[in-house]
């Protein structure tokens, strides 16, 4: 009997190291998997077909990348400013409830200097890209790429930094150089 | 005269007033009591008190309000006369205490408005410099792992009126209340990020909102792969509407204005976009007639809570000064209190958990000997960055500067109790 009992631990043996080993697995495995910044994640993202992204308001960067093709004129961008613009801005672009567009006084190094459009932006695209995706507030993103640009000439010609008979398109948008476009010390990167 | 006192005096006086000894008349809160009793001649508790005992109470409520003795508890509106929806709303700090804010009084500031999004029909888009342009939806991206921190977030334009000339005279959330502090939770960027494949130049992302002004700003794609958060739930719950739902971008630290609400798209470039609120605003003209651009961390700030401007101190004695503390570079290190603007300065203690770039609640016990003082707090964080005075911050950014407002903050007691904002 005793033999007989030596012989089957013996036999098992191995059969319970397995099952320790096992079971050992089976403790330290959920730890493993509860650190989840180790786990790679499922991904879950679906294509995004490029016939979607042309759909998104463009970003406009300062190169003229994301500028549309299209036309206008300062004579046209005055007629649509007092009509959609004018009665929180001003009639003259001097500012009311909402910031002026139009002039401004320096220098930028008086403690009481006018942070505009004129003596402050330092890019001419940014005016495009913020009345396309903003402006009229009461309907913002409706304006056509022709009336943005007849915007921007009106804008920009009555700042003085546009000739005011002049056909403004993307490339003329972006080529403009701002007074203040060296005014800015980047602290990234 | 006015000092500040070890914190356990509030026990120490506790214990005395409860042995009610002769002494008790000396002790501002035994005289308190004192006095409490003579205005109750009997010297009985009020009778009215347990009306409540009496009757059945309010039903159930499926989702809880606060009381309605504490409606005068409210952000105060800031808004533009025409366009409603561009303006600001304040967390009213002097009423608050803790670390967290609660959700309803999280601050506000929105362009256009607070947008209707359609959980159903969200989607997150990547584009732009990625190998694989990718759109995720709602369900989507509650599966990948989430990540719970507890993070202020301050508006760039927090605590302007300090460049003013004369010290306002507001309450204290009134013009430094567009910070608050929540639980945020969600998912961190940076699975997605290597999901979609950054090309190694596209050092920018272009974060966009659903609101009507469609709001962007560039966001350094370093920043994204290091903490930022696709937020989901704020203090437990889902993004409040006005808090960007159903997902907001969290930048741990940085300006509000980059943490984009009700975020739909992130466009990988190799260049900033250089949009209204990177250029024209959000930046800080310096006197040199040059501005900082891309100054994105909140640094490093404190204030007192209470005392402070329209509370009313009463009559000398122990008061516990409150405050909040916080900086976008890591975590509150130590908070001083003065009580003689800024000559003398006490240790004060702070609650825990103290965390990075979390709000921390500090507290300094204060005898006040009824005569004219001027409290202020200073912060210094883990990185070595201290609080300025006003004076230090205004010789070095001027008074033009408008936005990254962080000066120590002033309030004078006055020897009828009254506590005003001043510069000093």
């Amino acid at each position: 009997m005793f033999t007989l009992k030596i012989a089957r631990l013996v036999q098992f043996t191995p059969l319970f190291l397995a099952s320790l080993l096992f079971s050992l697995t089976s403790l330290t495995a959920p730890l493993a998997h509860a650190d989840s910044t180790a786990s790679t994640p499922s991904p879950m993202g679906k294509p995004l077909h490029s016939g979607s992204i042309t759909r998104l308001a463009p970003n406009i960067y300062p190169n003229g990348q994301g500028l549309p093709d299209g036309m206008g004129l300062a004579k046209n961008g005055s007629v649509l400013y007092q009509a959609q613009c004018a009665s929180c801005h001003g009639t003259k672009g001097e500012g009311a409830t909402a910031q002026a567009l139009i002039g401004g006084d320096g220098p930028l190094s008086a403690h009481d200097a006018d942070k505009t459009i004129l003596t402050y932006w330092p890019y001419a695209t940014t005016l495009f890209d913020t009345i396309a995706r903003s402006m009229p507030p009461a309907a913002p993103g409706h304006l056509s790429a022709d009336a943005l640009f007849s915007l921007c000439a009106y804008l920009l010609a009555e700042n003085g930094l546009w000739a005011r008979d002049q056909p403004m398109g993307p490339k003329e948008l972006a080529a403009i150089v701002m007074p203040n476009r060296n005014g800015f010390v980047q602290r990234f990167p | 005269m006015s000092t500040f006192l070890d914190r356990r005096v509030f026990i120490e006086q506790g214990l005395r007033l409860s042995l009610a000894t002769a002494a008790a008349g000396t002790l501002p809160w035994a005289q308190a009591q004192s006095e409490e009793r003579s205005a109750n001649k009997a010297g009985e508790m009020r009778s009215d008190v347990l009306a409540s005992q009496h009757k059945a109470g309010q039903a159930f409520s499926n989702y809880g309000m606060p009381s309605v003795y504490e409606k005068r508890v409210i952000r105060l509106i800031g808004s533009n006369r025409m366009v409603s929806g561009n303006g600001v709303s304040w967390t009213p700090l002097e009423s608050l205490e803790g670390m967290v804010t609660p959700t309803g009084l999280h601050f506000e500031r929105h362009h256009n408005g607070v947008p209707d999004v359609d959980p159903a029909r969200f989607e997150l888009l990547m584009h732009g410099m990625v190998a694989r342009p990718l759109r995720f939806d709602l369900a989507g991206l509650m599966r990948y792992p989430m990540q719970s921190r507890l993070l202020f977030i301050e508006c760039g334009g927090n605590s302007n009126a300090g460049w003013h000339e004369e010290p306002m005279q507001k309450p204290v959330g009134s013009f430094h209340g567009l910070v608050s502090c929540s639980e945020w939770t969600g998912v961190p960027l940076k699975y997605l990020l290597d999901e979609a494949g950054i090309h190694s130049k596209a050092t920018w992302a272009i974060a966009e909102g659903l609101d009507a002004a469609a709001t962007e700003v560039s966001i350094p794609v370093s920043k994204l792969r290091e903490d930022a958060l696709l937020a989901l739930y704020q203090n437990g719950e889902r993004l409040r509407a006005e808090n960007g739902y159903p997902l907001r971008l969290v930048l741990p630290g940085w300006e509000g204005v980059r943490q984009v609400k009700w975020l739909h798209r992130l466009e990988f470039t190799d260049q900033p976009v250089m949009s209204r609120n990177e250029t024209g605003e959000y930046t800080q003209l310096l006197p040199s007639g040059k501005a900082e651009q891309f100054d994105f961390v909140m640094g490093p700030k404190s204030l007192i809570t209470s005392p402070s401007h329209g509370q009313t101190l009463g009559f000398p004695g122990v008061f516990e000064v409150r405050g909040l503390a916080w900086s976008g570079h890591g975590s509150v290190a130590k908070v001083e209190v003065s009580a003689d603007g800024g000559q003398s300065w006490s240790t004060a203690h702070i609650d825990g958990p103290v965390l990075p770039q979390c709000f921390a609640r500090f507290r300094a016990a204060w005898k006040w000997d009824g005569k004219p003082a001027v409290l202020q707090s200073r912060v210094k964080d883990d990185h070595g960055n201290i609080q300025p005075t006003r004076a230090r911050l205004i010789a070095q950014r001027g008074r033009n500067g408008y936005f990254h407002y962080n000066a120590i903050v002033s309030w004078a007691v006055d020897s009828d109790g009254t506590v005003r904002h001043v510069y000093a």
